[in-house]
Protein backbone atom coordinates (compact mmCIF):
# COMPACT_ATOMS: atom_id res chain seq x y z
CA UNK A 1 0.00 0.00 0.00
CA UNK A 2 1.67 3.35 -0.80
CA UNK A 3 1.94 6.22 1.83
CA UNK A 4 -0.46 8.89 1.62
CA UNK A 5 3.24 10.94 1.30
CA UNK A 6 3.46 9.25 -2.12
CA UNK A 7 0.67 10.44 -2.90
CA UNK A 8 0.80 13.98 -1.62
CA UNK A 9 4.21 14.06 -3.59
CA UNK A 10 2.28 12.76 -6.68
CA UNK A 11 0.10 15.51 -6.81
CA UNK A 12 2.49 18.18 -6.26
CA UNK A 13 4.92 16.93 -8.88
CA UNK A 14 1.51 16.67 -11.20
CA UNK A 15 1.06 20.33 -9.95
CA UNK A 16 4.26 21.69 -11.43
CA UNK A 17 3.79 19.61 -14.80
CA UNK A 18 0.87 21.36 -15.10
CA UNK A 19 2.58 25.00 -14.65
CA UNK A 20 5.42 24.19 -16.92
CA UNK A 21 3.19 22.83 -19.63
CA UNK A 22 1.28 26.29 -19.55
CA UNK A 23 4.07 28.51 -18.90
CA UNK A 24 5.81 26.85 -22.05
CA UNK A 25 2.42 26.96 -23.61
CA UNK A 26 2.18 30.54 -23.18
CA UNK A 27 5.08 31.28 -25.10
CA UNK A 28 4.49 31.92 -28.72
CA UNK A 29 1.67 34.06 -27.21
CA UNK A 30 3.55 35.96 -25.20
CA UNK A 31 6.59 36.68 -26.85
CA UNK A 32 5.41 38.09 -29.93
CA UNK A 33 4.37 41.11 -27.99
CA UNK A 34 7.45 41.09 -25.73
CA UNK A 35 9.78 41.30 -28.70
CA UNK A 36 7.31 43.71 -31.04
CA UNK A 37 8.24 46.19 -27.86
CA UNK A 38 11.60 45.61 -27.15
CA UNK A 39 12.35 45.66 -31.04
CA UNK A 40 10.62 49.24 -31.11
CA UNK A 41 13.43 50.74 -28.99
CA UNK A 42 16.08 48.97 -30.58
CA UNK A 43 18.21 50.87 -33.46
CA UNK A 44 18.21 49.21 -37.05
CA UNK A 45 21.60 47.85 -36.55
CA UNK A 46 20.86 46.28 -33.28
CA UNK A 47 17.48 45.09 -34.38
CA UNK A 48 18.88 41.40 -35.96
CA UNK A 49 21.71 41.40 -33.53
CA UNK A 50 23.15 37.88 -33.21
CA UNK A 51 23.02 36.26 -30.64
CA UNK A 52 19.60 38.01 -30.02
CA UNK A 53 19.24 39.89 -27.12
CA UNK A 54 16.19 40.08 -25.06
CA UNK A 55 16.28 43.84 -23.65
CA UNK A 56 17.89 46.45 -26.29
CA UNK A 57 21.74 47.75 -25.59
CA UNK A 58 20.74 51.27 -25.57
CA UNK A 59 16.69 52.80 -25.84
CA UNK A 60 16.21 54.65 -28.81
CA UNK A 61 13.00 56.13 -27.96
CA UNK A 62 13.42 58.52 -30.76
CA UNK A 63 11.74 55.89 -33.29
CA UNK A 64 8.64 56.84 -31.99
CA UNK A 65 8.83 60.53 -33.03
CA UNK A 66 10.19 59.01 -36.06
CA UNK A 67 6.93 56.85 -36.73
CA UNK A 68 5.24 60.31 -36.72
CA UNK A 69 7.09 62.34 -38.93
CA UNK A 70 8.02 59.59 -41.54
CA UNK A 71 3.92 59.57 -42.58
CA UNK A 72 0.79 61.40 -41.01
CA UNK A 73 0.67 58.68 -38.28
CA UNK A 74 -0.81 61.04 -35.48
CA UNK A 75 -3.65 61.68 -38.02
CA UNK A 76 -4.23 57.99 -39.23
CA UNK A 77 -4.45 57.04 -35.69
CA UNK A 78 -7.26 59.15 -34.81
CA UNK A 79 -9.37 57.93 -38.41
CA UNK A 80 -8.78 54.63 -36.88
CA UNK A 81 -10.08 55.90 -33.42
CA UNK A 82 -13.21 58.36 -34.79
CA UNK A 83 -14.37 55.75 -37.23
CA UNK A 84 -14.74 53.17 -34.14
CA UNK A 85 -16.15 55.31 -32.25
CA UNK A 86 -18.80 56.39 -34.68
CA UNK A 87 -19.47 52.69 -35.76
CA UNK A 88 -19.76 51.60 -32.65
CA UNK A 89 -23.13 54.44 -31.43
CA UNK A 90 -24.48 53.88 -34.79
CA UNK A 91 -24.24 50.01 -34.13
CA UNK A 92 -25.79 50.38 -30.78
CA UNK A 93 -28.48 52.28 -31.73
CA UNK A 94 -29.29 50.63 -35.18
CA UNK A 95 -29.28 47.38 -33.76
CA UNK A 96 -30.74 48.02 -30.35
CA UNK A 97 -33.75 49.82 -32.15
CA UNK A 98 -34.49 46.21 -34.47
CA UNK A 99 -33.36 44.07 -31.26
CA UNK A 100 -35.90 45.85 -29.17
CA UNK A 101 -38.84 45.56 -32.30
CA UNK A 102 -38.18 41.94 -33.21
CA UNK A 103 -38.31 40.83 -29.44
CA UNK A 104 -41.03 43.05 -28.54
CA UNK A 105 -43.25 44.60 -31.01
CA UNK A 106 -45.43 42.64 -32.55
CA UNK A 107 -45.78 43.68 -36.26
CA UNK A 108 -46.70 42.06 -39.46
CA UNK A 109 -43.95 40.59 -41.37
CA UNK A 110 -41.29 40.51 -38.37
CA UNK A 111 -40.45 36.77 -38.13
CA UNK A 112 -39.87 37.12 -42.07
CA UNK A 113 -37.93 40.25 -41.47
CA UNK A 114 -36.03 39.15 -38.62
CA UNK A 115 -35.32 35.88 -40.67
CA UNK A 116 -34.31 37.90 -43.56
CA UNK A 117 -32.04 40.44 -41.91
CA UNK A 118 -30.37 37.51 -39.96
CA UNK A 119 -29.16 35.73 -43.53
CA UNK A 120 -27.26 38.53 -43.24
CA UNK A 121 -24.87 36.61 -40.77
CA UNK A 122 -24.37 34.03 -43.43
CA UNK A 123 -22.61 36.77 -45.43
CA UNK A 124 -18.97 37.29 -45.55
CA UNK A 125 -18.20 40.52 -46.09
CA UNK A 126 -15.62 39.66 -48.02
CA UNK A 127 -18.52 38.06 -50.83
CA UNK A 128 -20.01 41.65 -50.81
CA UNK A 129 -16.84 44.15 -50.92
CA UNK A 130 -16.24 44.12 -54.88
CA UNK A 131 -20.37 45.89 -55.44
CA UNK A 132 -20.19 47.74 -52.44
CA UNK A 133 -16.81 49.34 -53.81
CA UNK A 134 -18.95 49.60 -56.73
CA UNK A 135 -21.30 51.49 -55.26
CA UNK A 136 -19.03 53.55 -53.59
CA UNK A 137 -17.52 54.01 -56.80
CA UNK A 138 -20.71 55.55 -58.40
CA UNK A 139 -21.02 57.95 -55.77
CA UNK A 140 -17.80 58.81 -55.75
CA UNK A 141 -17.33 58.02 -52.06
CA UNK A 142 -14.39 55.46 -52.34
CA UNK A 143 -11.50 57.62 -51.23
CA UNK A 144 -13.10 58.66 -48.10
CA UNK A 145 -14.21 57.18 -44.52
CA UNK A 146 -17.78 57.06 -45.64
CA UNK A 147 -17.89 53.36 -46.50
CA UNK A 148 -15.71 52.29 -43.30
CA UNK A 149 -18.57 53.80 -41.04
CA UNK A 150 -21.71 53.14 -42.85
CA UNK A 151 -21.33 49.54 -44.54
CA UNK A 152 -20.54 48.25 -40.72
CA UNK A 153 -23.16 49.61 -38.96
CA UNK A 154 -26.19 48.39 -41.47
CA UNK A 155 -24.03 45.36 -43.10
CA UNK A 156 -23.37 42.28 -41.69
CA UNK A 157 -21.17 43.15 -38.76
CA UNK A 158 -24.64 44.35 -37.17
CA UNK A 159 -26.30 42.11 -37.63
CA UNK A 160 -25.01 40.04 -35.23
CA UNK A 161 -25.71 42.76 -32.91
CA UNK A 162 -29.32 43.24 -33.73
CA UNK A 163 -29.28 39.26 -32.79
CA UNK A 164 -27.68 39.92 -30.11
CA UNK A 165 -29.95 42.50 -28.63
CA UNK A 166 -33.17 40.84 -30.12
CA UNK A 167 -31.96 37.91 -27.06
CA UNK A 168 -31.85 40.20 -24.56
CA UNK A 169 -35.07 42.27 -24.70
CA UNK A 170 -36.85 39.18 -24.84
CA UNK A 171 -35.48 38.21 -21.78
CA UNK A 172 -36.81 40.78 -19.60
CA UNK A 173 -40.05 40.23 -18.27
CA UNK A 174 -43.10 41.95 -19.78
CA UNK A 175 -43.86 43.51 -16.41
CA UNK A 176 -41.41 46.02 -16.62
CA UNK A 177 -42.87 47.85 -19.46
CA UNK A 178 -46.52 47.29 -17.87
CA UNK A 179 -46.80 50.32 -15.93
CA UNK A 180 -45.63 52.59 -18.58
CA UNK A 181 -47.68 50.95 -21.06
CA UNK A 182 -51.14 51.43 -19.00
CA UNK A 183 -49.85 55.01 -18.57
CA UNK A 184 -50.19 55.46 -22.45
CA UNK A 185 -46.50 56.10 -22.85
CA UNK A 186 -45.85 56.04 -26.73
CA UNK A 187 -44.19 53.10 -27.77
CA UNK A 188 -40.43 55.44 -28.38
CA UNK A 189 -40.39 56.55 -24.71
CA UNK A 190 -41.00 52.46 -23.66
CA UNK A 191 -38.16 52.27 -25.85
CA UNK A 192 -35.98 54.78 -24.77
CA UNK A 193 -36.91 55.28 -21.32
CA UNK A 194 -37.32 51.66 -20.03
CA UNK A 195 -36.03 48.91 -21.74
CA UNK A 196 -32.79 50.61 -23.16
CA UNK A 197 -31.25 51.70 -20.22
CA UNK A 198 -31.49 47.80 -18.99
CA UNK A 199 -29.37 46.84 -21.80
CA UNK A 200 -26.40 48.75 -20.46
CA UNK A 201 -24.49 45.40 -19.95
CA UNK A 202 -24.75 44.29 -23.18
CA UNK A 203 -24.77 47.20 -24.76
CA UNK A 204 -21.54 47.54 -23.43
CA UNK A 205 -20.02 43.96 -24.82
CA UNK A 206 -21.66 44.67 -28.11
CA UNK A 207 -19.61 48.31 -28.01
CA UNK A 208 -16.63 46.17 -26.81
CA UNK A 209 -17.12 43.84 -30.28
CA UNK A 210 -18.04 46.66 -32.69
CA UNK A 211 -15.02 48.71 -31.56
CA UNK A 212 -12.49 46.22 -32.03
CA UNK A 213 -14.06 44.91 -34.75
CA UNK A 214 -14.02 48.56 -36.39
CA UNK A 215 -9.98 49.49 -34.78
CA UNK A 216 -8.81 46.49 -36.48
CA UNK A 217 -10.48 46.29 -40.24
CA UNK A 218 -8.36 45.86 -42.72
CA UNK A 219 -9.83 45.01 -46.01
CA UNK A 220 -12.36 48.12 -46.72
CA UNK A 221 -9.83 50.50 -45.57
CA UNK A 222 -6.95 48.79 -47.92
CA UNK A 223 -9.40 48.69 -50.77
CA UNK A 224 -11.06 51.88 -50.69
CA UNK A 225 -8.40 54.30 -49.92
CA UNK A 226 -6.00 55.82 -51.63
CA UNK A 227 -4.75 58.84 -49.49
CA UNK A 228 -2.13 58.16 -47.43
CA UNK A 229 -3.96 60.84 -45.29
CA UNK A 230 -6.81 58.84 -44.98
CA UNK A 231 -5.29 55.47 -44.61
CA UNK A 232 -6.26 53.46 -41.24
CA UNK A 233 -4.17 51.94 -39.02
CA UNK A 234 -4.00 48.75 -39.95
CA UNK A 235 -3.22 50.03 -43.14
CA UNK A 236 -0.60 52.57 -42.12
CA UNK A 237 1.90 49.91 -40.03
CA UNK A 238 3.45 48.11 -42.71
CA UNK A 239 3.87 51.54 -44.51
CA UNK A 240 7.36 51.99 -42.77
CA UNK A 241 9.72 50.62 -45.92
CA UNK A 242 12.93 52.26 -47.19
CA UNK A 243 13.18 53.62 -51.05
CA UNK A 244 13.43 50.23 -51.77
CA UNK A 245 10.43 48.50 -50.43
CA UNK A 246 12.59 46.75 -47.55
CA UNK A 247 10.53 47.24 -43.93
CA UNK A 248 12.39 49.75 -41.62
CA UNK A 249 11.82 47.19 -38.93
CA UNK A 250 12.41 49.19 -36.07
CA UNK A 251 9.81 51.86 -37.23
CA UNK A 252 7.24 49.06 -37.78
CA UNK A 253 7.49 47.62 -34.30
CA UNK A 254 7.24 50.92 -33.01
CA UNK A 255 4.05 52.41 -35.05
CA UNK A 256 2.58 48.49 -34.13
CA UNK A 257 3.47 49.04 -30.99
CA UNK A 258 1.61 52.20 -30.35
CA UNK A 259 -1.34 50.74 -31.86
CA UNK A 260 -1.88 47.71 -29.81
CA UNK A 261 -0.82 49.03 -26.42
CA UNK A 262 -3.69 50.71 -26.03
CA UNK A 263 -5.85 47.94 -26.53
CA UNK A 264 -3.93 45.92 -24.65
CA UNK A 265 -4.37 48.10 -21.47
CA UNK A 266 -7.82 48.17 -21.86
CA UNK A 267 -8.17 44.80 -22.29
CA UNK A 268 -6.11 43.78 -18.81
CA UNK A 269 -8.44 46.53 -17.14
CA UNK A 270 -11.92 45.10 -18.53
CA UNK A 271 -10.72 41.41 -19.39
CA UNK A 272 -13.78 39.85 -17.77
CA UNK A 273 -16.36 41.44 -19.77
CA UNK A 274 -14.05 41.33 -23.07
CA UNK A 275 -13.72 38.23 -23.05
CA UNK A 276 -17.50 37.39 -21.61
CA UNK A 277 -17.82 39.37 -24.77
CA UNK A 278 -16.45 37.68 -27.24
CA UNK A 279 -17.90 34.24 -25.45
CA UNK A 280 -21.38 34.70 -25.39
CA UNK A 281 -20.59 36.68 -29.27
CA UNK A 282 -19.59 33.20 -30.90
CA UNK A 283 -22.33 30.93 -28.82
CA UNK A 284 -25.00 32.54 -30.67
CA UNK B 1 -47.33 35.57 -25.62
CA UNK B 2 -48.22 37.24 -22.73
CA UNK B 3 -48.71 40.49 -24.62
CA UNK B 4 -52.36 39.89 -26.04
CA UNK B 5 -53.76 39.38 -22.61
CA UNK B 6 -51.79 42.73 -21.90
CA UNK B 7 -53.76 44.39 -24.49
CA UNK B 8 -57.29 42.83 -23.46
CA UNK B 9 -56.36 44.49 -19.96
CA UNK B 10 -55.38 47.64 -21.80
CA UNK B 11 -58.45 47.69 -24.12
CA UNK B 12 -60.69 48.01 -20.81
CA UNK B 13 -58.71 50.29 -19.44
CA UNK B 14 -58.60 51.98 -22.67
CA UNK B 15 -62.15 52.12 -23.22
CA UNK B 16 -63.09 52.69 -19.63
CA UNK B 17 -61.40 55.54 -20.45
CA UNK B 18 -62.73 56.76 -24.08
CA UNK B 19 -59.52 56.05 -26.13
CA UNK B 20 -58.69 55.10 -29.59
CA UNK B 21 -59.72 51.98 -30.40
CA UNK B 22 -57.83 48.71 -29.96
CA UNK B 23 -57.26 48.38 -33.46
CA UNK B 24 -56.16 51.84 -34.37
CA UNK B 25 -53.26 51.17 -31.43
CA UNK B 26 -52.23 48.47 -32.82
CA UNK B 27 -51.38 49.77 -36.34
CA UNK B 28 -49.59 52.76 -34.57
CA UNK B 29 -47.43 50.13 -32.72
CA UNK B 30 -46.72 48.17 -35.79
CA UNK B 31 -45.69 51.58 -37.34
CA UNK B 32 -43.22 51.70 -34.65
CA UNK B 33 -41.96 48.55 -35.63
CA UNK B 34 -41.16 49.38 -38.77
CA UNK B 35 -39.46 52.32 -38.14
CA UNK B 36 -37.08 50.82 -35.21
CA UNK B 37 -36.24 47.87 -37.74
CA UNK B 38 -36.01 50.06 -40.62
CA UNK B 39 -32.47 51.09 -40.74
CA UNK B 40 -31.12 47.54 -39.93
CA UNK B 41 -33.66 46.19 -42.45
CA UNK B 42 -32.65 49.06 -45.12
CA UNK B 43 -29.15 48.82 -44.26
CA UNK B 44 -29.02 45.13 -44.73
CA UNK B 45 -30.90 45.49 -48.40
CA UNK B 46 -28.43 48.43 -49.57
CA UNK B 47 -25.20 46.84 -47.93
CA UNK B 48 -25.90 42.76 -47.87
CA UNK B 49 -28.73 41.77 -50.19
CA UNK B 50 -28.42 43.97 -52.91
CA UNK B 51 -24.60 43.76 -52.97
CA UNK B 52 -24.72 39.56 -53.14
CA UNK B 53 -27.70 39.29 -56.32
CA UNK B 54 -25.13 42.33 -57.82
CA UNK B 55 -22.25 39.74 -57.38
CA UNK B 56 -24.41 37.02 -58.96
CA UNK B 57 -25.08 39.00 -62.00
CA UNK B 58 -21.51 40.55 -62.05
CA UNK B 59 -20.14 36.76 -62.19
CA UNK B 60 -22.38 36.36 -65.40
CA UNK B 61 -21.04 39.14 -67.21
CA UNK B 62 -17.46 39.54 -68.56
CA UNK B 63 -16.95 42.79 -66.81
CA UNK B 64 -13.55 44.55 -66.22
CA UNK B 65 -13.12 47.38 -64.18
CA UNK B 66 -10.71 48.77 -67.07
CA UNK B 67 -12.53 47.41 -70.31
CA UNK B 68 -16.11 48.00 -69.37
CA UNK B 69 -18.39 45.86 -69.31
CA UNK B 70 -19.24 43.39 -72.43
CA UNK B 71 -22.13 41.99 -70.99
CA UNK B 72 -23.87 38.82 -70.47
CA UNK B 73 -21.80 35.54 -71.07
CA UNK B 74 -23.52 32.68 -68.77
CA UNK B 75 -21.42 30.38 -67.16
CA UNK B 76 -18.54 31.07 -68.56
CA UNK B 77 -15.95 32.22 -65.51
CA UNK B 78 -17.44 29.67 -63.80
CA UNK B 79 -16.43 27.41 -67.25
CA UNK B 80 -12.60 29.18 -67.01
CA UNK B 81 -12.37 28.16 -63.24
CA UNK B 82 -12.88 25.07 -63.87
CA UNK B 83 -10.94 24.58 -66.93
CA UNK B 84 -9.03 26.60 -68.05
CA UNK B 85 -7.79 28.54 -64.86
CA UNK B 86 -4.61 26.81 -63.53
CA UNK B 87 -4.37 28.99 -60.53
CA UNK B 88 -8.01 28.35 -59.51
CA UNK B 89 -7.25 24.76 -59.31
CA UNK B 90 -4.05 25.66 -57.06
CA UNK B 91 -6.18 28.34 -54.90
CA UNK B 92 -8.79 25.52 -54.01
CA UNK B 93 -6.18 23.20 -53.28
CA UNK B 94 -4.29 26.02 -50.84
CA UNK B 95 -8.01 26.76 -49.44
CA UNK B 96 -8.40 23.04 -48.33
CA UNK B 97 -4.80 22.99 -47.12
CA UNK B 98 -5.30 25.60 -45.38
CA UNK B 99 -8.53 24.24 -43.72
CA UNK B 100 -7.86 21.37 -42.80
CA UNK B 101 -4.19 22.14 -41.08
CA UNK B 102 -6.01 25.18 -38.87
CA UNK B 103 -8.81 23.17 -38.00
CA UNK B 104 -7.88 20.18 -36.04
CA UNK B 105 -4.66 22.37 -34.90
CA UNK B 106 -6.75 24.90 -32.98
CA UNK B 107 -9.74 22.83 -31.78
CA UNK B 108 -7.19 20.36 -30.13
CA UNK B 109 -4.87 23.10 -28.50
CA UNK B 110 -7.82 25.34 -27.37
CA UNK B 111 -9.29 21.84 -26.00
CA UNK B 112 -6.13 20.83 -24.25
CA UNK B 113 -5.37 24.86 -22.93
CA UNK B 114 -9.18 24.59 -21.91
CA UNK B 115 -9.05 21.58 -19.97
CA UNK B 116 -5.71 22.18 -18.04
CA UNK B 117 -7.28 25.81 -17.07
CA UNK B 118 -10.01 23.78 -15.79
CA UNK B 119 -8.56 22.03 -13.22
CA UNK B 120 -8.85 25.06 -10.94
CA UNK B 121 -5.38 25.93 -10.71
CA UNK B 122 -4.34 29.08 -8.68
CA UNK B 123 -3.63 31.77 -11.41
CA UNK B 124 -5.44 30.36 -13.95
CA UNK B 125 -7.02 33.60 -14.63
CA UNK B 126 -3.44 34.80 -15.38
CA UNK B 127 -2.91 32.36 -18.38
CA UNK B 128 -6.39 32.91 -19.72
CA UNK B 129 -5.27 36.46 -20.18
CA UNK B 130 -2.07 35.59 -21.71
CA UNK B 131 -3.66 32.96 -24.26
CA UNK B 132 -6.39 35.31 -25.38
CA UNK B 133 -4.24 38.48 -25.52
CA UNK B 134 -3.92 37.66 -29.30
CA UNK B 135 -7.57 37.35 -30.12
CA UNK B 136 -7.93 40.80 -28.72
CA UNK B 137 -5.27 42.39 -31.23
CA UNK B 138 -5.79 43.46 -34.83
CA UNK B 139 -5.28 40.87 -37.22
CA UNK B 140 -2.94 43.20 -39.03
CA UNK B 141 -0.46 44.09 -36.04
CA UNK B 142 -0.23 40.39 -35.27
CA UNK B 143 0.94 39.58 -39.05
CA UNK B 144 3.28 41.95 -38.77
CA UNK B 145 4.88 41.31 -36.09
CA UNK B 146 4.76 37.66 -37.20
CA UNK B 147 6.76 38.58 -40.22
CA UNK B 148 9.32 40.28 -38.23
CA UNK B 149 10.03 37.54 -36.22
CA UNK B 150 10.37 35.20 -39.36
CA UNK B 151 12.64 36.30 -41.13
CA UNK B 152 14.67 33.73 -42.96
CA UNK B 153 18.22 34.50 -41.00
CA UNK B 154 17.74 37.08 -39.18
CA UNK B 155 14.18 36.75 -37.81
CA UNK B 156 14.54 36.18 -33.83
CA UNK B 157 12.88 32.76 -34.33
CA UNK B 158 15.93 31.19 -36.73
CA UNK B 159 17.99 33.17 -33.87
CA UNK B 160 16.60 31.29 -30.94
CA UNK B 161 16.73 28.11 -32.98
CA UNK B 162 20.06 28.86 -33.91
CA UNK B 163 21.45 28.83 -29.88
CA UNK B 164 20.22 25.64 -30.12
CA UNK B 165 21.87 24.48 -32.82
CA UNK B 166 18.94 24.24 -35.42
CA UNK B 167 19.06 25.89 -38.33
CA UNK B 168 15.69 27.14 -39.03
CA UNK B 169 14.09 27.18 -42.78
CA UNK B 170 12.93 30.37 -44.68
CA UNK B 171 9.61 30.08 -43.06
CA UNK B 172 7.95 33.07 -44.88
CA UNK B 173 9.65 32.48 -48.52
CA UNK B 174 9.92 28.26 -48.74
CA UNK B 175 6.94 26.48 -50.48
CA UNK B 176 5.61 24.24 -47.56
CA UNK B 177 6.59 26.28 -44.72
CA UNK B 178 4.94 29.41 -45.71
CA UNK B 179 1.53 27.35 -45.27
CA UNK B 180 2.81 25.88 -42.18
CA UNK B 181 4.06 29.27 -41.29
CA UNK B 182 0.48 31.07 -42.03
CA UNK B 183 -1.62 28.18 -40.45
CA UNK B 184 0.13 28.07 -37.30
CA UNK B 185 0.29 32.03 -36.71
CA UNK B 186 -3.38 32.11 -37.10
CA UNK B 187 -3.73 29.76 -34.57
CA UNK B 188 -2.12 31.20 -31.98
CA UNK B 189 -4.21 34.23 -32.63
CA UNK B 190 -7.67 33.00 -32.66
CA UNK B 191 -7.69 29.51 -30.48
CA UNK B 192 -8.01 32.30 -27.21
CA UNK B 193 -11.65 32.08 -28.47
CA UNK B 194 -12.50 28.47 -28.38
CA UNK B 195 -10.78 27.79 -25.98
CA UNK B 196 -12.81 30.14 -23.86
CA UNK B 197 -15.98 28.58 -25.09
CA UNK B 198 -14.56 25.26 -24.00
CA UNK B 199 -13.45 25.81 -20.61
CA UNK B 200 -17.05 27.42 -19.88
CA UNK B 201 -18.28 24.35 -21.12
CA UNK B 202 -15.66 22.36 -19.40
CA UNK B 203 -16.33 24.11 -16.06
CA UNK B 204 -20.92 23.19 -16.96
CA UNK B 205 -20.06 19.65 -16.38
CA UNK B 206 -21.60 19.02 -13.10
CA UNK B 207 -18.97 18.15 -10.48
CA UNK B 208 -20.65 14.82 -9.25
CA UNK B 209 -19.86 12.82 -12.24
CA UNK B 210 -16.76 13.27 -11.68
CA UNK B 211 -17.09 12.83 -8.33
CA UNK B 212 -18.90 9.85 -8.81
CA UNK B 213 -15.97 8.22 -11.00
CA UNK B 214 -13.69 9.23 -8.58
CA UNK B 215 -15.46 6.98 -5.98
CA UNK B 216 -15.81 3.89 -8.72
CA UNK B 217 -11.77 4.21 -9.07
CA UNK B 218 -11.27 5.81 -11.93
CA UNK B 219 -8.02 7.58 -12.86
CA UNK B 220 -7.74 11.29 -14.48
CA UNK B 221 -6.92 9.66 -17.61
CA UNK B 222 -10.28 7.65 -17.60
CA UNK B 223 -12.34 10.73 -16.14
CA UNK B 224 -10.88 12.61 -18.99
CA UNK B 225 -11.50 10.43 -21.51
CA UNK B 226 -15.22 8.87 -20.58
CA UNK B 227 -16.75 11.91 -18.63
CA UNK B 228 -15.39 15.34 -19.58
CA UNK B 229 -14.91 14.59 -23.34
CA UNK B 230 -18.39 12.86 -24.28
CA UNK B 231 -19.98 16.04 -22.50
CA UNK B 232 -17.73 18.38 -24.35
CA UNK B 233 -18.63 17.26 -27.88
CA UNK B 234 -21.30 19.44 -28.80
CA UNK B 235 -19.50 22.33 -27.79
CA UNK B 236 -16.09 20.75 -29.77
CA UNK B 237 -18.63 20.55 -32.83
CA UNK B 238 -19.95 24.04 -32.70
CA UNK B 239 -16.20 25.52 -32.26
CA UNK B 240 -15.04 23.51 -34.87
CA UNK B 241 -17.42 24.52 -37.73
CA UNK B 242 -17.22 28.08 -36.47
CA UNK B 243 -13.31 27.99 -37.07
CA UNK B 244 -13.74 26.25 -40.53
CA UNK B 245 -16.18 28.97 -41.76
CA UNK B 246 -13.69 31.35 -39.82
CA UNK B 247 -10.86 29.71 -41.87
CA UNK B 248 -12.63 30.89 -45.03
CA UNK B 249 -12.15 34.56 -44.36
CA UNK B 250 -8.72 34.64 -43.79
CA UNK B 251 -7.41 37.46 -46.14
CA UNK B 252 -5.52 40.52 -44.27
CA UNK B 253 -3.04 37.76 -42.16
CA UNK B 254 -2.14 35.86 -45.30
CA UNK B 255 -1.68 39.39 -47.40
CA UNK B 256 0.31 41.04 -44.72
CA UNK B 257 2.35 37.79 -43.90
CA UNK B 258 3.05 36.07 -47.29
CA UNK B 259 1.15 38.08 -49.55
CA UNK B 260 -0.14 34.99 -51.38
CA UNK B 261 3.69 33.43 -52.19
CA UNK B 262 5.47 32.03 -52.91
CA UNK B 263 4.76 31.30 -56.00
CA UNK B 264 1.09 31.53 -54.39
CA UNK B 265 1.35 28.76 -52.34
CA UNK B 266 -0.36 30.34 -49.95
CA UNK B 267 -3.16 31.70 -51.68
CA UNK B 268 -6.54 31.01 -50.62
CA UNK B 269 -9.84 31.36 -51.85
CA UNK B 270 -10.47 34.68 -50.58
CA UNK B 271 -7.40 36.39 -51.30
CA UNK B 272 -7.78 35.09 -55.11
CA UNK B 273 -10.84 37.04 -55.24
CA UNK B 274 -9.55 40.05 -54.06
CA UNK B 275 -6.21 39.41 -56.31
CA UNK B 276 -8.66 38.95 -59.27
CA UNK B 277 -10.84 42.07 -58.91
CA UNK B 278 -8.69 44.38 -57.45
CA UNK B 279 -4.89 43.32 -59.04
CA UNK B 280 -6.14 42.06 -62.36
CA UNK B 281 -9.45 44.26 -62.34
CA UNK B 282 -11.37 41.24 -64.02
CA UNK B 283 -14.72 41.63 -61.63
CA UNK B 284 -16.99 39.07 -63.56
CA UNK B 285 -14.24 36.24 -62.89
CA UNK B 286 -14.00 37.93 -59.02
CA UNK B 287 -17.22 37.77 -58.51
CA UNK B 288 -17.76 34.41 -59.75
CA UNK B 289 -15.02 33.15 -57.18
CA UNK B 290 -16.93 35.40 -54.41
CA UNK B 291 -19.82 32.97 -55.52
CA UNK B 292 -18.16 30.13 -54.77
CA UNK B 293 -16.68 31.24 -51.67
CA UNK B 294 -20.45 32.46 -50.50
CA UNK B 295 -21.98 28.69 -51.43
CA UNK B 296 -19.07 27.24 -50.05
CA UNK B 297 -19.28 29.68 -46.82
CA UNK B 298 -23.61 29.07 -46.71
CA UNK B 299 -23.23 25.15 -46.99
CA UNK B 300 -21.55 25.51 -43.59
CA UNK B 301 -23.28 27.82 -41.93
CA UNK B 302 -26.70 25.40 -42.33
CA UNK B 303 -24.76 22.42 -41.37
CA UNK B 304 -23.70 24.84 -38.13
CA UNK B 305 -27.15 25.70 -37.91
CA UNK B 306 -28.36 22.32 -38.01
CA UNK B 307 -25.86 20.86 -35.22
CA UNK B 308 -26.42 23.21 -33.27
CA UNK B 309 -30.34 22.91 -33.17
CA UNK B 310 -30.05 19.13 -33.13
CA UNK B 311 -27.42 19.05 -30.34
CA UNK B 312 -29.12 22.25 -28.67
CA UNK B 313 -27.50 25.19 -27.55
CA UNK B 314 -25.25 26.21 -24.42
Amino acid sequence: MRSNQYYQRLALIKKAALYVLLILAAVPFVFPFWWMMTSSLKSPSQIFAYPPRLLPETWHWENFVEVFTYQPFARQYFNSLYIAVLVTIGTLIVASLAGYAFARIPFPGRTFLFILVLSGLMMPSEVTIIPNFFFMKELGLTNSHFPLIVIPIFGAPAVVGTFMMRQFFISIPDEIEDAARIDGASRFSMFWQIAFPIARPVLGGLAILTFLASWNLFLDPFVNLDDIELWTLPHSLRNYVDPYGTPLWHLQMAATTLSVIPVLIIYVIAQEQIIDSFATSGVK
Amino acid sequence: MTTSSQMTHLDSVKARNGSPSHSSMKRRDALWGYAFVSPQVLGFLVFVLGPLIAVVVFSLQDRNLLFGNSGFVGFENYRTMFTTDPLFKKVMVNSLVFTLLLTPLNVATSLALALLLSRGLRGQKIFRLLYFAPVVTSAAAWAIVWRFLLQGEQGAVNQMLALIGINGPNWLFEEHWAMVSVVVTRVIKNLGLNMVILLAAATNVPDEYEEAAVVDGANSWQILWHILLPQLIPSLLFVSIITVIGSLRVFDHILLLTGGGPGNSTMVLVYYVYYQAFQFFEIGYASALAVILFVVALILTVIQWALRSRLGTE
